[in-house]
């Protein structure tokens, strides 16, 4: 449920930086979300849907990126990817790790129409 | 999450750096919560500022949040200056019960919002005599999902899981599970009913999410059995005064830790500034 207020936040950091550069428009905005973000890219896309109505980024495409979650063993420092509730290491089999990727919820980039 | 010097990039996210772009395609590798994020970190400092310990309270609805609040206020009452700040959809039931035991309570009704976050606390804060107060809980909107994704500035988290949930939650909801500093299994005294219930699964849960918090039993009926959770509490309102001594405040355990947390084996690819990174054309 929260994937519509984040999407409204979404929109006031776009429209920051597109008044930043001028731009007419944003043709694209750029997410990635990890698994462990608690937020599901699916309902993102259909909150942004919403979102963008009557705003510069009215016609954007949105793209989200998701990630692999992906552990590194505290213990034997193996490197390995696995699921959201099991982060333990694929190698030795310790819970004893540190979370490499998996919970990124980040804009990574807008793509703005800036022409005169 | 630093939207600035660029260790919000992961080995997951890295190779986007590098796809090419039409447009003018602007980096920004910003956080989506960075504005929940600012707000957070001035509450921390405000609460800071008057030493006051906050905690915020998570749980699926009826897990007994507020019940724990009325034992812990019965047992702490003379130890503690204590403030309550009460998120639900709708009703003034739950700052009422707090009022009652003589306490500061303000009720936050967040309408649809399934989920407190950091301005909406924010405003609560200024309600409350924080001068007067040593501990404040949040007790956020009853939801095992939404909460976990909002820093409210508070400094740690304390869960609650009744027996009659079921002992695998926390595989089933590991974005809350994984951010719990105290987890705290209620209603225990219902075990000999729900007898599939086993404390032993709830910890090799916690542990499959990379999560060694401390988990208690806690019931507040009948005679309330919160020993553990009022020792707890006492040591980390010690730490806490102690920490402010040296410059230091506790952090609840949150997510984006990929992102934060000194990945040793990951070096730092490149420095973005936040919208300022303009590609190549």
């Amino acid at each position: 449920m929260h994937e519509l207020s984040l999407c409204q936040g979404l929109i006031t950091q776009v429209q920051e930086i597109a008044a930043q550069h001028q731009a007419r428009a944003v043709d694209c905005i750029h997410l990635q979300i990890g698994p462990l973000s608690g937020v599901v890219p699916e309902l993102l896309q259909s909150a942004f849907s919403v979102a963008r109505l009557h705003s510069i980024a009215e016609d954007a495409s949105l793209i989200i990126d998701t990630c692999p979650v992906r552990v590194q063993c505290r213990q034997c420092g193996a490197q390995t990817d696995t699921t959201p509730n099991h982060l333990v290491c694929g190698s030795c089999g310790d819970w004893r790790t540190q979370l490499l990727s998996g919970d990124e919820l980040l804009l990574l980039r807008v793509v703005l129409n800036t022409e005169q | 999450m630093c939207d600035t010097c660029g260790c919000n990039i992961t080995p997951g996210n890295r190779h986007l750096l590098d796809a090419p772009a039409h447009g003018t395609a602007i980096d920004v590798l910003q956080g989506l919560l960075s504005a929940n994020d600012r707000a957070a970190e001035h509450n921390r400092t405000h609460l800071n500022q008057h030493r006051v310990l906050a905690i915020n309270l998570m749980s699926a609805p009826g897990a007994g949040k507020t019940s724990l609040l009325e034992a812990t206020i019965d047992l702490l009452q003379a130890e503690f200056r204590i403030g309550v700040i009460e998120g639900d959809l709708e009703t003034e039931n739950d700052a009422r019960r707090i009022r009652a035991k003589g306490v500061p309570a303000i009720q936050i009704s967040t309408g649809s919002a399934c989920h407190l976050d950091a301005h909406m606390v924010h405003h609560a804060l200024h309600q409350l005599p924080l001068a007067k107060l040593d501990v404040v809980f949040i007790e956020n909107v009853g939801n095992l999902v939404c909460p976990a994704s909002f820093d409210l500035g508070h400094h740690r988290n304390v869960t609650l899981l009744s027996v009659t949930e079921g002992d695998d939650k926390p595989a089933k909801y590991p974005v809350m599970f994984r951010g719990t500093d105290m987890l705290l299994i209620s209603k225990i005294d219902l075990l000999p009913v729900f007898d599939d219930f086993n404390p032993q699964q709830v910890q090799q849960h916690m542990r499959h999410l990379a999560n060694n918090a401390p988990i208690m039993q806690i019931a507040v009926r009948h005679g309330a059995q919160i020993d553990p959770w009022l020792h707890w509490l006492r040591e980390e309102y010690r730490q806490f005064q102690e920490g402010l001594i040296h410059g230091n405040s506790p952090r609840p355990r949150m997510q984006n830790t990929a992102a934060t947390s000194p990945a040793e084996a990951t070096p730092r690819y490149r420095q973005v500034s936040t919208h300022t990174a303009l590609l190549p054309p």
